[in-house]
Formats: C-alpha cells, sequence, structure tokens
C-alpha cells in the first residue's frame, strides 16, 4: 500500500477517535441545558468531562495538522474553501473552552448565565458544522482546475448537509447522555437515561434521513456500495440493539453502541471518498485524488515512523486517564473543579 | 491587494494574541512544577499553597492559550492556502509532529493534574505536572521548527511546485531554530518569573502574607535572573545567526543602507528617512555592533543598499526592503527589555540577600511594573523577526504576497477578522478583570480542598456555587 494510501487512513482514524471522544464532550455539553436543573447538577455534568475534554479535542487537532503534512491541498483547498463555516467553529471553540474555566471564577449569576450559555452554543455548533462538513464533502463542491473552491451558501446548507449536521448533533447527545449515565449516580443519572430513551426515536429518524439521502444526494453507493450497504446496515442493527440495552438499562452497552454508530458513520465519509480526498462538483477531472494531493514520500515516511511509535504511547496515557477517572461522580467527597 | 493587507493584520493580530499566553503558561508552568516539587521534598505546607495559588492564574491564561492556538493552526490553511501548498510537506509535518508529541502529552496531563489532586499517590501527581511543563516546551520547540523553517529554509528541495523535505536532521538543525528556540524559552521563562516576582512584591508593600510571598519571591526571582542572563547569551547568538543568514535584516534593524564603517557601531535612537534612504542624528554606542554580530571588536556589517543589488541579481526587480523603521525599532525596544530585567532581577537577588527587600518600597513598585517587561520583550521580539524577514513569507522562496488564498475574499478576511478581534478583546479584558481579582482574593481566602463539598442532590439549590 502506497505511504499516502496509510495517512488517508490515518486521517480517518484521527477523525474517528475526534468524534467518539468529543461527541460525548459535545453530548454533555447539550446538556447543561436540556438535562442540568440546577447550578450544581450542571457542575457535576461538566466535571464528568473535565479532566478529559482539552485531550479530546487534540484528536481535531492532530487530525488538522495531519492533513497539512500529508495532503497540503486538501487542507489547503479545503480550509480556504470552508472559511466562513470555519471562522463560525473557530468561535464556538474559542467560546466553550474558556467557558469551563471562566463559569464559577465570578459570583454572578448573569456571569455564570452568560458562560452557560457559551457552553452550549459552543457544543451544540461544532457537531452540526462538522456534519455539514463531511456530507458536503461527499456530495461535492465547486473545486476548479487549480484546486481552488469557490462555494456559495447553498453548497454548504442543503437538505442533505443539514440533515447530516442535525443527525451529528442528535448522535452526540445521545452518546453524551449515556456518558453522563455512565459518570453519575441516583438521580441524575436516571434522568439521563431517561432522557436518552426520548430522543432515541428522533435520532434514529435522522440516520435514516441521512442513509437515504446519501443514496439520493451522492454518488457513495454508485461507487462503494458493496462496502458502504453492509455498513450502513450495521448501523441500523446496531441502533436497534440499543433500544434494547435502552430498555433494560445496560449503559455499558448503549455507550457502546452509539460510539460504534458516531464510529460506522465517520469511517463511512472516508469510504466514500475513497480513492479521492475532494470531489468536484464541477468537472470529475477536476476531483483531488489522494495521490495529487499528498506530500512526498520522504516526508510521509519520517511521519509514518514518528506516528507508529507515538500514538501507542498517547493511547496508552489517555486510557490511563480514564482510568484514573473511572469513578462516578457523586459530587460527595469530589473536590468539584469547574 | 487589500486581500494581502487584511490576510496580514489578521494573521499578525491572531497570533500575536496567542503569545500573550503562550510564554505565561510556558513560564508559570516551570514554577508551578518547581514550588510543588518543594513541597513533595519539603513537606512544608507553605509550598502546598503556593502551588495552588499561582496555579489559579496559570489555569485561567493556559485556558485562553489553548483556545487561540486552535485558530493557529486552522488560518494558515483558511488565509493562506497558496502558502500551505507550497510549504505542507516541510512545514506541516513539525506542526503534526507538534501535535502528537506535545499537545496531547500537556493537555492530558494538565487534564489528570487539576482534577487529580487527592486521587494520585504525591510524586505520580508531581510528575503530572512536569510533564506538563515538558510539554509546553516541547510544543515550543516543534512551532519554532516550523517557523524556523520560514526565516531559513534547510533540509528541502523544489520539485512538483513545491518545496518538499529531503533531509529531516537539516530540517532540524536548522541554525535558526537553535538560536530561536533556547531565546524564546528563556523569554517565556522570563514571562513566568516575572509575573510571580511583580505579584509578590505588591503583597510585599501591602506587607500581606510576607512570608508566603517572599518564598514566591526569592524563586522567581532566580528563575527570573537566570533566563535574563540565557535570553542575553541567545540574543547574541540570534544577532550573529542574522548577520550570515538575513543580513538584510540585520541590515533594517540597524537602518544601515551604507555598510557600516569597521568596527561597527549599535546604533541607540536614529532619525530614520525611508523615502532618501538615509539614517540621520545617531546615537552611537562604538564597537557594539561588531561585538554583537561577530563577538569580536571589529568587522563590519552590509548595508540595504548593496545587499538590495544582490536581491535583485539573484531574484529579479523588485521590493526587497523590509519596513525599516518598525524592524529598527522593535530590535531597540526588545533590546532595552532585555537589560531592564537583568537590572530587575540583579537589584532584586542583591537587596534580598543584604534582607534590605522589605524596606525597599520604590523597588517593589518598579518589579510590579516588571511584569509588563516581558510581555513587551516577546511582541516586539517577533513583530521584528517577522516583519523583518519581509517581503518574504518563506525566505527567498516565496513572497508574502503569494501565498494567500486566492478563493478567500476580503470581505470574509474582514469579517474573521473583525469576529476574532472582538471576541479576543473580550477575553484579554476577562482575563485582566479575573487575574485582578485573584490577585486581591490572595491565598487567604483559596479554598480549603474539599472542605465545602456537599452533596449536590441534597443541597440541590442553585445559585451558590461550591467554591
Ligand atoms: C514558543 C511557543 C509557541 C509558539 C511560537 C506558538 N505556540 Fe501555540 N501553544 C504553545 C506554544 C507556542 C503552548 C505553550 O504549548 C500552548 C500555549 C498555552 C497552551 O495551552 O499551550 C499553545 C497552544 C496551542 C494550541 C492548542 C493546544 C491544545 O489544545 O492543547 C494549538 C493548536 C497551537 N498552540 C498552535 C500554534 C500554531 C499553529 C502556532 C504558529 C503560528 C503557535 N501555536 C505558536
Ligand atoms: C510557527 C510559528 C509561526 C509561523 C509559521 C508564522 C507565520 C507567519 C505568516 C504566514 C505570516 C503572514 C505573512 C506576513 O505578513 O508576514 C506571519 C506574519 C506575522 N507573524 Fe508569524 N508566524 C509564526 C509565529 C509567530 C509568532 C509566535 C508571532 C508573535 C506572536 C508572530 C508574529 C507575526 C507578525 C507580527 C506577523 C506580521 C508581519 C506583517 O504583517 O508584515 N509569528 N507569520
Ligand atoms: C538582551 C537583549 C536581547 C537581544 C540582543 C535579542 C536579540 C534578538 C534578535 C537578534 C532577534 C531576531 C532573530 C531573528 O529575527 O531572526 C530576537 C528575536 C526575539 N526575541 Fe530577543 N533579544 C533580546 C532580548 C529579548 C527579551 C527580553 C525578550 C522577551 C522576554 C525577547 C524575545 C524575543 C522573541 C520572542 C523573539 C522572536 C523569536 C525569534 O525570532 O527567535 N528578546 N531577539
Amino acid at each position: 500500500m502506497p505511504l499516502s494510501d496509510i495517512w488517508f487512513i490515518l486521517i480517518a482514524v484521527l477523525f474517528i477517535g475526534f468524534i467518539f471522544l468529543e461527541g460525548f464532550d459535545f453530548g454533555v455539553g447539550m446538556s447543561t441545558k436540556f438535562l442540568a436543573r440546577n447550578d450544581l447538577e450542571k457542575r457535576v455534568v461538566m466535571n464528568t468531562i473535565g479532566p478529559v475534554w482539552d485531550a479530546n479535542e487534540v484528536w481535531l487537532i492532530t487530525a488538522g495538522g495531519a492533513m497539512f503534512a500529508a495532503f497540503p491541498h486538501w487542507y489547503a483547498t479545503a480550509f480556504s474553501g470552508f472559511y466562513l463555516p470555519f471562522v463560525v467553529l473557530l468561535l464556538a471553540f474559542i467560546i466553550r473552552g474558556v467557558a469551563f474555566e471562566f463559569r464559577n471564577k465570578v459570583d454572578s449569576k448573569a456571569w455564570v448565565k452568560t458562560w452557560d450559555w457559551a457552553v452550549f452554543i459552543g457544543s451544540i455548533l461544532p457537531p452540526f458544522l462538522f456534519g455539514v462538513f463531511f456530507t458536503s464533502l461527499i456530495r461535492g463542491l465547486p473545486i476548479d482546475g487549480d484546486m481552488n473552491m469557490y462555494a456559495s451558501f447553498t453548497d454548504f446548507i442543503n437538505v442533505y448537509t443539514v440533515i447530516g449536521g442535525v443527525t451529528f448533533v442528535l448522535l452526540s447527545y445521545l452518546h453524551g447522555l449515556l456518558f453522563i449515565g455512565l459518570k453519575t449516580v441516583d438521580d441524575l443519572r436516571e434522568r439521563a437515561n431517561a432522557a436518552a430513551r426520548k430522543v432515541y426515536a428522533l435520532t434514529g429518524v435522522f440516520l435514516v434521513l441521512f442513509i437515504i439521502f446519501t443514496y439520493l444526494d451522492t454518488d457513495a453507493f454508485t461507487d462503494h456500495g458493496a462496502i458502504l450497504i453492509p455498513m450502513y446496515g450495521l448501523v441500523v442493527v446496531l441502533y436497534g440493539l440499543l433500544f434494547f440495552f435502552l430498555k433494560t438499562k445496560r449503559e455499558g452497552l448503549s455507550f457502546t453502541m452509539t460510539g460504534l454508530v458516531l464510529i460506522i458513520v465517520m469511517a463511512s465519509f472516508f469510504i466514500a471518498l475513497f480513492p479521492n480526498v475532494m470531489i468536484s462538483s464541477m468537472d470529475p477531472a477536476f476531483n483531488m485524488s489522494i495521490a495529487d494531493a499528498a506530500s512526498g514520500d520522504y516526508s510521509l515516511k519520517i511521519m509514518t515512523i514518528v506516528a507508529f511509535t507515538m500514538v501507542p504511547i498517547v493511547l496508552a496515557y489517555t486510557i490511563w486517564s480514564y482510568y484514573v477517572f473511572r469513578k462516578r461522580l457523586t459530587g460527595d467527597k469530589e473536590h468539584l473543579e469547574y | 491587494m487589500e486581500e494581502v493587507l487584511l490576510a496580514r493584520i489578521q494573521f499578525a493580530s491572531t497570533t500575536l494574541f496567542h503569545f500573550i499566553f503562550v510564554p505565561l503558561s510556558i513560564g508559570l508552568a516551570l514554577i508551578i512544577a518547581i514550588m510543588q516539587t518543594m513541597y513533595v521534598v519539603k513537606k512544608d505546607e507553605i509550598y502546598l499553597k503556593m502551588t495552588k495559588f499561582w496555579s489559579v492564574f496559570f489555569l485561567i491564561n493556559f485556558a485562553i492559550g489553548v483556545v487561540t492556538g486552535i485558530i493557529q493552526e486552522f488560518q494558515f490553511g483558511m488565509n493562506w492556502s497558496a502558502y500551505s501548498r507550497f510549504v505542507g510537506d516541510i512545514f506541516g509535518a513539525p506542526l503534526a509532529v507538534e501535535a502528537l508529541l506535545a499537545f496531547f502529552l500537556e493537555s492530558t496531563f494538565i487534564g489528570i493534574w487539576i482534577f487529580g489532586w487527592n486521587k494520585l499517590p504525591k510524586k505520580l501527581h508531581l510528575a503530572c505536572i512536569w510533564l506538563v511543563s515538558i510539554g509546553t516546551v516541547m510544543s515550543a520547540f516543534w512551532i519554532l521548527a516550523a517557523n524556523s523553517f520560514m526565516q531559513n529554509p534547510t533540509g528541502y528541495v523544489l520539485q512538483n511546485g513545491r518545496a518538499e523535505m529531503n533531509d529531516v536532521v537539516a530540517l532540524l538543525m536548522n541554525e535558526k531554530l537553535w538560536v530561536a528556540f533556547p531565546h524564546t524559552i528563556f523569554g517565556s521563562f522570563a514571562t513566568g518569573s516575572f509575573f510571580v516576582v511583580g505579584v509578590s512584591a505588591w503583597y510585599l508593600i501591602k506587607k500581606r502574607k510576607v512570608d508566603f510571598f517572599k518564598k514566591s519571591l526569592t524563586i522567581s526571582l532566580v528563575v527570573g535572573m537566570l533566563s535574563g542572563l540565557g535570553i542575553a547569551f541567545t540574543g547574541h547568538a540570534q544577532a550573529q545567526y542574522l548577520m550570515h543568514a538575513q543580513p538584510m535584516k540585520m541590515a533594517a534593524a540597524e537602518a544601515l543602507w551604507e555598510d557600516s564603517g569597521d568596527p561597527a557601531a549599535w546604533t541607540l535612537f536614529a532619525k530614520i528617512d525611508v523615502e532618501n534612504r538615509e539614517t540621520t542624528k545617531r546615537l552611537d554606542i562604538p564597537y557594539m555592533l561588531s561585538y554583537l554580530t561577530y563577538s569580536e571588536f571589529k568587522g563590519k556589517v552590509q548595508g540595504m543598499n548593496a545587499l538590495e543589488q544582490q536581491m535583485i541579481e539573484k531574484h529579479g526587480e523588485g521590493e526587497y526592503l523590509p519596513p525599516v523603521k518598525t524592524t529598527f525599532w522593535s530590535f531597540r525596544i526588545m533590546v532595552v527589555t532585555g537589560g531592564t530585567l537583568l537590572g530587575l532581577g540583579a537589584l532584586g537577588l542583591f537587596l534580598m540577600f543584604r534582607k534590605k527587600i522589605m524596606e525597599s518600597v520604590w523597588f517593589l513598585r518598579l518589579l510590579i511594573v516588571g511584569i509588563f517587561l516581558p510581555f513587551i520583550g516577546n511582541s516586539f521580539g517577533w513583530i521584528m523577526s517577522e516583519m523583518g524577514r519581509q517581503p518574504w513569507v518563506v525566505n527567498g522562496l516565496m513572497k508574502t504576497a503569494d501565498g494567500i488564498s486566492p478563493n478567500v475574499s476580503a470581505g470574509q478576511i474582514l469579517f474573521s477578522l473583525i469576529s476574532f478581534s472582538t471576541i479576543y478583546t473580550i477575553l484579554g479584558i476577562i482575563m485582566v478583570v479575573l487575574f485582578v481579582k485573584f490577585i486581591q482574593r490572595g491565598p487567604e481566602e483559596q479554598p480549603e480542598e474539599d472542605v465545602s463539598a456537599t452533596d449536590p442532590f441534597e443541597t440541590g439549590g442553585a445559585g451558590h456555587a461550591i467554591k
């Protein structure tokens, strides 16, 4: 396999790791508005992700850096092409990141309220924008012969991409609720699980819509039907199983199901793209292939060595950090940092 | 072209803003790690209190450092797509390595450190803050490796229309990297130290918590003094590097149009007339420039007129002068802050040693002002370094004007510029307000660990926070 293909897979893995981990961070952020009833509950909810959200975000930063290094043309075309959506995305990340740190620093209701909104907005916008981003990548974007993208509003925002965005929001929310269910006790835990059962149906509808519109609106099934059909089939099965796990209150398994669904959906984008990194809606000749976009072999080789030594180490201490904070948050003996 | 100008303003403002928080994070991480080490070794509770008090500022600052960093990574692709295509192969690699090696390390272990008091054995918990500190220094190394390539390209070949890596050792052995990295790191350590020095001085003037802040002052003065020396030595090395690698920047930093005399004098002040290409009313320190650039009291420095001629011969007709006045004055401001910091550090240690520091209120007041000096030095150092490189974005290979995104309009850049500056202004104000608040509150008001914790579900009532 050429090194550029390995890097295409690695970048897919980074985005998958990102959506799996940061997915529940976003969901937890949304839950501060929908689930938590008072300030203390909000704090308990936020503290469930306190030790990890920053490291989870680094999955995205690494994915971006890896795109830059391994596929400069992909990075350049996509990031300049998505200029305005990315400005909004960055603003959302900024307010969310500081909000956790700021919100309990001043004893004023207005202050706390402001940052609660920042947490909420900063948690709901990014999954929406990522849904839009990936659906429009596989739908095709106006990229010209010089690899420059000139997209108009409807290239970003149309029925399919909005469905993609909403699906990501709902899946993250569900994933986050189940994470809270795993990390808290008593009343809050019960309510988180109950809320998950409530959004189950709606999320399922969007998931199905997403699959249907992927079929209608993109060439994914024509090109990669043989892989995508079983994958989306598996998504449906897993999502069906989730229904029973929710009913029988198998928290760990439920969380695993939403995690797997997110992982497979994210992976399906990369499979749909392959062997391209970007699809041009102007002319298939302008599609940007993995080989077109890639860096030189020398550079890829060096980075492969670094990645294959570092990723296991990173994974090891990441897992250790979840192990350190494996206990449920009771708020009891705990010091709530946020 | 307005796009170029706007993209430059956008990049300069977001980067300079990021670099307000970066050095303070790097410096405070080290100082807090030292304090916690003293606690673990000496088992004296006061060091634990110190660790916790100073970490309040560290964490607020770190949070802003992180969120402003994310923009940095995105904006190469957003605003500078032609540049990104051209250098991605060699410039993107250190950036990706930085994320893998440094960002994961610092963000994971800072999470464990913040939430891990009482959950981990003392020594393991201490190791976490050291890993954070090491992570910040490593991240500086890799980002500066990327930046050094822009200043002094090494380890590449030009093929497929871009600069591709062909020698990773040459990339990492870049001479610029090995002068810029220590200089920036010492600058960052100084930033953290003089922050602690200045805040401690304020308490000593008020005679609040004297023991606590005298200890803080001692630790930070020692670190600050050592960093000041480090800055001076590595600054000297930077100038020597510039002389042979980027002579145009050096000539601009000295406002030298014609070649200098031999030995060359260092100009303290001058009146620069860019239009007529002359510099008048120089106030010179003889021999100094020769020493700065060659470590001896002889040797001359080339002027911009001759250098420009060489550039035209090599790269064709065009503008090759950097903004002379900006480069010149930025250099002077940086050097003056460096000298002042050294003076403050030396005098401070002397007074400490003679046990006269408490009476020297005038000096303590100066130390409060000293908080701001490293920030000024850092910013103007970068301004000199980056503006002095103009018109090149990658020295000798790509002009800044050729690096922008052709598909992004001036209106879009303006929109992002306004949104980012607005939110940055708000963040800046909040940071100052919070810092002032926590400085005034002082360590005595720090919550005792765990005492306040109650069961959230019993207490139930919203509003009053546990903190
Ligand atoms: C000399 C050091 C230095 C310099 C020149 C820069 N940074 Fe920085 N950056 C850091 C030193 C640092 C740090 C000390 O590691 C930070 C600051 C506070 C923090 O949380 O980490 C950081 C944070 C930080 C983050 C967030 C990391 C996280 O989530 O943990 C990103 C993505 C970047 N930076 C990216 C950049 C880019 C693309 C730069 C170039 C324009 C840049 N930084 C200049
Ligand atoms: C790896 C680190 C860095 C990279 C890759 C980098 C890259 C760039 C780029 C692409 C530009 C735009 C072109 C230009 O106008 O010159 C620029 C300009 C600039 N950068 Fe950097 N930079 C880095 C670090 C920094 C830092 C940390 C600072 C200071 C905080 C800084 C300060 C500036 C300034 C002030 C300009 C404006 C120059 C001008 O407008 O003429 N840079 N840099
Ligand atoms: C003692 C006198 C000092 C000297 C002689 C000195 C020298 C230099 C030189 C020549 C450069 C430009 C390198 C280049 O453009 O390639 C530079 C850059 C820089 N300086 Fe200084 N400096 C001094 C003090 C300081 C102080 C006090 C600080 C901050 C605390 C500081 C922070 C920086 C930074 C952040 C840069 C930009 C990064 C870089 O290019 O390495 N310097 N310095």
